[in-house]
């Protein structure tokens, strides 16, 4: 599975593999571009993310990665270009396609005061999932929440509150995934129980699940494709593995400071 | 490693398509969802129940011994029995209305939560209507309490105002929900700083609605400004009624036109503002 994608160059996925007939993408992003006044936070980047994919955001503080999400959710409105989810234009038609996404994002919390189950209980009922008093019961038991259901959510250690978080992201069992920092400020053992997870939550539902993370090891590990992004462009994009090797480097970590720093050989297609 | 009984998939395609085919415009149940969840909210946190009953039971009793007094000292305001209680009380329905709205609202600023319910497909107008019903269940919870001290105290029955109390309820509250919709859609675009706004804004309208007095107190040009308030009107009719046993019910149908002219204005003002805070990106993030 290859990315699709580049600087106001739109390809599918299928087409990038030689395919006929490309598969319907679940995140298809064209000339998006977020402007505020004179600075560009995201600058003409388009891609897509067939279904079933993990696709990594990557770049530096300031690169666009959180813009670009904010307008895949529709939250932010694009200064031009489109974002489409599961075929619905989020800027105008964020309704059709929402029951069918959820995110986890370090810059929302769950009610302090509610319970797990609580909170559960109505980001459930705003989803309309049905049974869901047995839905709850599921995922607090793979998610290690039962003991903790009827705690506060404010009382709960960063890795149990992830946890919850992680509850609420896949409660509507979503087709598309988007994580901002999931593991963000998790021990190591914490982040890789969310990461295995993630991976069999791809696996089963073949949900597309888009990325974005500083933490290269993770990426590594996660992500099908990464795109790479600096100063709201996309600089370079590929399978960890490609372009770990284009760069001549041993990791993600020494790619990322490469691209971040504008060394080594980016090869936008 | 399967899902297989894990619960993480427990959802299979076609209990998505059902879920696809469950989606309304306005749905009774996102409404209800909201609602429940701020009254889990009430119901954790006694401080949050007092204080709907505190500050109107304080002031109502502040302006009912005041009242009396005056009654002892004048016979003016012995004839006003019950004018400045009521007044009291009709008062807080435009304040905490407008407060309970923006409150309510706030409580997803100070939560952090407002991201992942933006996320969910609960709609605007549905968030609206949630928060015009806890205003009501706030309301409630104050004023039931604290009209019955008001009997108690005072021998002042708000509700043996009968019809006349449901007119002047319902123009109070319309008026204070179109002011909190116009606050939260203010927070919206300007984030927290536009707090204070929520707090305070509805005490501009105490003087200029007349609320303790006649309208022809008030000098003349500000007198064309209070009769374009909804509210003047109520607290007109509510003087009228307690004073010359008169009801005026056209009074009542000007105020709720007006109402229905100011809550239209709210809402194209909200839709605005909250379409400028999507431009301006500032919906992600907000909070304390």
């Amino acid at each position: 599975m290859r990315l699709s994608g580049g600087n106001g160059d739109e390809r599918s996925a299928g087409a990038a593999q030689g395919r006929t007939e490309a598969p319907a993408a679940a995140i298809a992003v064209t000339d998006l571009v977020k402007a505020y006044g004179p600075v560009r936070a995201v600058d003409g980047i388009s891609f897509s993310v067939p279904r079933g994919a993990i696709v990594g955001l990557l770049g530096g503080n300031g690169a666009g990665k959180t813009t670009t999400i904010a307008m895949i959710m529709g939250l932010t409105l694009p200064t031009t270009g489109t974002a489409r989810v599961l075929g619905s234009d989020m800027a105008r038609e964020r309704h059709r396609a929402l029951h069918r996404i959820n995110f986890q994002s370090p810059y929302v919390e769950m009610p302090l005061r509610l319970t797990i189950r609580q909170n559960l209980t109505v980001f459930g009922q705003l989803y309309g999932v049905r049974p869901l008093r047995e839905r709850i019961d599921e995922l607090a038991a793979s998610l290690d929440l039962t003991a903790l259901l009827d705690r506060p959510s404010g009382k709960l250690s960063a890795g149990q509150k992830t946890r919850v978080a992680l509850a609420k992201a896949l409660i509507n069992a979503p087709d598309v995934l988007l994580l901002d920092e999931p593991t963000a400020s998790l021990d190591p053992d914490t982040a890789d129980w969310v990461r295995t997870r993630l991976e069999v939550y791809r696996r089963e539902r073949g949900a597309a699940i888009l990325l974005a993370s500083h933490n290269m090891p993770e990426v590594e590990r996660l992500c099908d494709d990464v795109i790479m992004m600096r100063a709201g462009r996309i600089v370079d994009r590929g399978a960890p593995a490609d372009l770990i090797s284009r760069y001549g480097r041993d990791n993600m970590e020494d790619v990322f400071l490469d691209v971040a720093r504008g060394r080594g050989q980016g090869a936008v297609t | 490693m399967s899902l297989k009984g894990t619960g993480l998939n427990a959802m299979g395609p076609d209990d998505m398509s059902r879920a696809a085919t469950d989606y309304v415009a306005i749905s009774p149940r996102r409404v209800g969802a909201m609602v429940l969840r701020y009254s889990y909210l009430l119901r954790s946190s006694w401080p949050r129940l007092l204080d709907l009953v505190y500050w109107p039971a304080v002031q109502m009793l502040m302006w009912g011994f005041l009242q009396t007094y005056l009654a002892r000292q004048s016979g003016m305001a012995a004839q006003a029995g019950g004018a400045f209680i009521g007044a009291v009380l009709l008062w807080d329905i435009l304040f905490r209305g407008q407060v309970g709205f923006s409150i309510t609202f706030l409580e997803e600023m100070w939560s952090r939560n407002l991201g992942n319910l933006m996320m969910t497909p609960l709609r605007p107008a549905e968030f609206v209507a949630a928060l015009m019903v806890m205003s009501l269940i706030r309301l409630a919870i104050g004023l039931i309490p604290v009209s019955l001290l008001a009997l108690a105290f005072f021998g002042f029955n708000l509700w043996g105002l009968g019809l006349a109390f449901a007119a002047f309820f319902v123009n109070l509250i319309l008026t204070s929900w179109a002011i909190g919709l116009l606050a939260c859609g203010l927070i919206l675009k300007k984030g927290m700083g536009a707090e204070a706004f929520a707090w305070s804004v509805t005490f501009v309208l105490l003087p200029l609605c007349c609320v303790y007095y006649p309208v022809a107190t008030l000098p003349v040009w500000l007198q064309f400004i209070a009769r374009a308030l909804p509210p003047t009107y109520v607290f007109e009719g509510l003087r009228d009624l307690v004073l010359n046993r008169h009801f005026d019910a056209t009074a009542m149908i000007i105020s709720l036109g007006l109402n229905v002219v100011y809550f239209a204005a709210a809402v194209v003002g909200f839709s605005l503002l909250l379409r400028s805070a999507r431009v301006s990106g500032s919906l992600l993030q907000t909070g304390e």
